[in-house]
């Protein structure tokens, strides 16, 4: 049991497909007990990965490798390290609490939305797991699929528009990617005679600099679509803003991580010599600080409560990015960390949004106001996710902004100074969309008889404010688990540095 | 046996002389019982052919048992079975196969059940047999010729419509021109070598200048007639009226059968007679291959009917088809032969769904187009799903076994050094996935069609749904036994 508990959390979702499609597709309550049976049951088992989880160890744990594709190379490999670890539990997390968020926000081809929600969470999973590159890839792909469906299906207005640029921009990344790992791939089997996907081994693949910047740049452009890095964010406020509350939630706390995963992963390890070419580093950096500030710029420019939160996530990846180049131990482990931490408050911004608009079927701020008098609870709640996204002491934003600027500041004060601009304007932005909102007279009739949180939104919620606040107060056990591995890719690329 | 018809040779001809002689029983057969009896017989025809095609896997089974790896020439070297024919012939009886299962509904609600259409379809397959196992330009020939005017005559098939037609008389003129520039091609060659044999062709070619003009004459023709046989730009303007015309069974059946045939046909003369000529036809097969996916996808675009649809991107597989060969190397060839494989079960299912949407009710009110796919989701949940893998598989996405074809093709490209090719490749993956999805998005996000057309499932339909379906899923998933089933035919 215990040596497969990764692979039965990867594929629980792919099993609790099958007695889904069972179900008659009118029977909707059943239908979607049983989608959120499952995610709960992947949550719940992802539990004993945290716990069994050894932080002094080096390398790789829970890990299974079997044969897959022999005659090429590829092989089932997986394993999680403290990186994935957090991933892995964030996911599980989300995709359990995002489900539980459709319960009566999706009403109609309920059977074919949460087979879709079983998919992608299997496929996100997939890709935090994966130490294979042919493995990850084909689950890097997988999680595109029912992505497009549920923006397309169930989104709103403009949501036709919005798959297919979703799919389209991310797939064109993507299969530039798989030509920077096939050329990993080739360069490999030319210096070892082995051909294999095995993460472990191409590490030791030695590349002249044209071949190493060629991969790594084809990887770039399949992370920094999908994080998304200025200027390849156009697609994100379309897809985030047109999807269904569930689909914005899942797109925004898992998929952009995937991004973000990817550069620590393969990226820097990879190709060391590349990633820390200072040309590089400021490049990524300069875009980054783009991101940040030009995010939040726009972010103050909008009517759309929905597109806020869409471009409030192109701001705070840029710091996650800025702190993955920054290419030391604070900046790698902050840009971990704050991955987290964006998974946590912006899909409670998201999950906010979805509360108002199921209610009252707008996402127009204007539409709103005075709110806290009408729905105290859903004010509190609003509040603790602002702060935790405008990174507040005590709550896990500061903590991962925090770090990422202690890691940017040591190579660079102007970064710092430029990146802490950002926190500033999201302080601006958020607080003044709060007050817009919530604060002050009800300005429409209309929003009076709107009702506060009811239990099941209660339960959504709480378990993600008590993860800000624990990171907030006591981040020490999610620095603890990586330790080692950002420890690790440190060294890795400071050898490569010449 | 005697010396002029050998003991190879007897098993050499076999399945060629099962499809045959079943075809041609099949084709007299309504002839001799006259219509109206050959009618109410149509199932015994059905069941006839499907003989056929048990008696040709059983032959073929029998070759592969007795070569076990190595080359059997026959008729002194004017036909050569090895693995590399041998997989072929295995996707054209798959091609056939389920060809024939989703023609007996398709043909009933035409009201064209004529038992010449089966008789036909394994006579294209016995000259398919020919183009796979022919090392003799003339065997090579008669092989292109009988599975061509089996194609002119199935094409044109539903006699009643004009569109039939006009694609019939369409593809039969361009054909036949095709077919004249190759013989044409064949005789300056057999004048270089003074041999039709495919050997002492590639013999005569080693020995003279490159340069000769006569020889690259008889190149450039022959390459012509065959990049039009495998419809590559700018070779292809038949294909999408043919396609779009031909009753949709048929449809499948030219767009993987004759397909594969060709492309047979065409690694066997570019790797050995030819392959001395490298340098030669690699530049023209590069342009090509471009023009090709270029060309196909862009067009594919702006279509609205979805076998014109399907045709265009027909056109840009090829072109990803001849990128594995302008690779060359051991991973582009393996690439050609799985590509080769995917798109066979792939294209082959895509087009039994849009056959399946013409039925009983709506009979001959579909034309096709776009719009009568809309809503299939809801009206018909498992063939819309199986679609939507069908068109992932065709755009090269994993986890479905397209994905596996184009991986091969963009390997041998970073393993041989072309490196803008292989991006100019990737995306226009991209590019299609956005007319692959067209379809999905109509079948999942339109509207049910007013004149609802209700999809016509027969047990034949779902038998090849499934056949197509597995393949499709199977080799995505678990490629490994046909990976080296590839590999295998490969090895000469």
């Amino acid at each position: 049991m215990t040596q497969h508990l990764l692979s039965i959390v990867l594929f629980l979702p792919l099993v609790g497909l099958i007695p889904l499609l069972l179900i008659p597709s009118d029977q909707k309550r059943t239908l979607k007990l049983c989608a959120n049976g499952v995610m709960l049951a992947g949550f719940l088992l992802s539990l004993p990965l945290a716990l069994q989880f050894d932080a002094d160890a080096a390398g790789y744990q829970f890990t299974e490798n079997a044969a897959w594709i022999p005659s090429i190379g590829a092989s089932f490999n997986i394993g999680i390290d403290g990186i994935s670890l957090l991933l892995v539990m964030l996911t599980t997390l989300i995709g359990f609490l995002a489900t539980l968020a459709s319960w009566s926000a999706v009403e109609d081809r309920l059977k074919e939305y949460y087979a879709l929600f079983l998919i992608l969470q299997a496929g996100m999973l997939g890709v935090f797991v994966s130490l294979d590159l042919f493995l990850f890839y084909v689950f890097w792909e997988v999680v595109l699929i029912p992505m497009y469906f549920i923006i397309g299906i169930w989104g709103g207005q403009r949501r036709l528009y919005a798959a297919i640029k979703f799919f389209i921009y991310t797939l064109a990344g993507s299969v530039l990617m798989l030509l920077g790992i096939l050329t990993l791939y080739f360069q490999h089997a030319k210096e070892y005679n082995v051909y294999t996907f095995d993460l472990a081994r191409l590490l030791n693949t030695h590349m002249a600099m044209g071949t190493e910047q060629f991969v790594f740049w084809t990887l770039f452009l399949g992370f920094a679509i999908k994080v998304p890095m200025f200027p390849f964010h156009t697609w994100l406020p379309d897809a985030h803003v047109e999807a269904p509350t569930a689909g914005s939630v899942v797109l925004a706390s898992v998929m952009l991580k995937m991004g973000a995963y990817g550069f620590v992963r393969f990226s820097l390890p990879l190709a060391p010599h590349v990633s820390s070419e200072p040309w590089v580093v400021a490049t990524i950096a300069a875009l980054s600080i783009i991101a940040i500030l030009y995010g939040a710029l726009v972010c103050l420019m909008q009517k759309d409560w929905k597109r806020l939160v869409a471009y409030s996530s192109v701001s705070h990846m840029g710091f996650v990015t800025l702190g993955i180049f920054a290419l030391n131990y604070n900046g790698i482990a902050g840009g971990v960390i704050q991955s987290i931490n964006h998974g946590i408050s912006t899909g409670m911004l998201f999950l906010i949004v979805g509360v108002v608009y199921e209610r009252r079927h707008s996402r127009e701020i204007s539409a709103y106001g005075g709110l806290a008098h009408v729905m105290p609870n859903f004010a509190v709640v609003f509040a603790i996710a602002m702060w935790s996204s405008a990174g507040l002491p005590l709550l896990n934003g500061f903590i991962g902004e925090f770090t990422i600027l202690a890691g940017a500041f040591a190579v660079s004060k102007l970064w710092a100074v430029l990146a802490s601009l950002g926190v500033i304007l999201a302080a601006a932005y958020l607080l003044w969309l709060y007050q817009r909102t919530m604060l002050g007279e009800v300005t429409h009739e209309i929003n009076r008889k709107l009702r506060d949180l009811n239990a099941r939104e209660w339960a959504i919620f709480l378990p993600l404010i008590a993860w800000a606040i624990w990171i907030g107060v006591y981040p020490k056990p999610h620095f603890d688990v990586l330790e080692k591995p950002v420890q690790a890719i440190v060294e890795r690329v400071a050898g490569g540095a010449r | 046996m005697s010396q002029f018809y050998t003991a190879a040779d007897n098993l050499a001809l076999k399945p060629a002389l099962a499809l045959a002689s079943f075809g041609c029983v099949i084709l007299l057969l309504e002839f001799m019982l006259g219509r109206a009896r050959a009618a109410a017989a149509r199932q015994w025809i059905l069941g006839l052919s499907l003989t056929g095609l048990a008696v040709t896997a059983w032959t073929l089974w029998e070759q592969q048992q007795a070569l076990d790896g190595r080359r059997l020439t026959a008729f002194s070297g004017a036909i050569s079975v090895d693995g590399f024919a041998l997989f072929f012939n295995w996707i054209f009886l798959a091609a056939s196969l389920v060809t024939i299962l989703i023609s007996y509904r398709y043909l009933e609600i035409e009201g064209e059940e004529q038992a010449e259409y089966y008789g036909l379809i394994l006579l294209a397959q016995c000259g398919m047999y020919f183009l796979a196992t022919g090392t003799d330009l003339i065997t090579i020939f008669v092989g292109l010729e009988l599975m061509s005017l089996s194609f002119y005559i199935l094409v044109g098939f539903l006699r009643g419509e004009r569109r039939s037609n006009e694609a019939a008389l369409k593809y039969f003129l361009l054909g036949v021109f095709s077919s004249a520039l190759m013989a044409y091609g064949f005789s300056l060659l057999f004048g270089v070598a003074g041999s039709t044999r495919l050997k002492d062709i590639a013999t005569a070619i080693q020995s003279r200048d490159l340069h000769d003009p006569i020889l690259l004459v008889g190149l450039a023709v022959t390459a012509v007639a065959l990049l039009f046989k495998i419809s590559a730009v700018p070779f292809h303007m038949w294909a999408p009226d043919a396609y779009e015309g031909a009753p949709t069974p048929v449809t499948a059946f030219l767009s993987v059968g004759s397909k594969a045939a060709s492309f047979a046909l065409l690694l066997r003369f570019f790797l050995e007679p030819l392959g001395a000529l490298r340098d030669a036809w690699q530049p023209l097969l590069v342009a090509v291959a471009v023009l090709s996916m270029t060309a196909g996808n862009l067009a594919a675009i702006t279509q609205t009917n979805l076998k014109r649809l399907i045709a265009y991107s027909s056109i840009s597989h090829a072109g990803y088809i001849l990128l594995g060969l302008v690779a060359g190397n051991e991973t582009g060839l393996q690439g050609v032969a799985v590509y080769v494989l995917v798109y066979t079960f792939t294209n082959l299912g895509a087009l039994l769904v849009v056959a399946a949407l013409r039925s009983k009710v709506t009979g001959r009110g579909i034309e096709e187009d776009l719009n009568d796919i809309s809503g299939l989701a809801q009206r018909n949940p498992t063939y819309a799903a199986l679609m939507v893998v069908f068109l992932l598989s065709l755009a090269g996405l994993p986890p479905t076994a397209g994905f596996l074809g184009k991986y091969y093709i963009f390997l041998s490209l970073i393993q041989t050094g072309h490196t803008v090719l292989a991006v100019v490749a990737t995306l226009y993956v991209a590019v299609a996935l956005y007319y692959y999805f067209g379809i999905v998005k109509m079948m999942y996000m339109g509207q049910a069609a007013e004149r609802a057309s209700l999809i016509s499932s027969s047990v034949g339909m779902r038998v090849a749904l499934g056949i197509t379906a597995a393949a499709t899923v199977v080799i995505g998933l678990y490629p490994e036994p046909f990976l080296r089933f590839a590999e295998i035919s490969l090895l000469r």
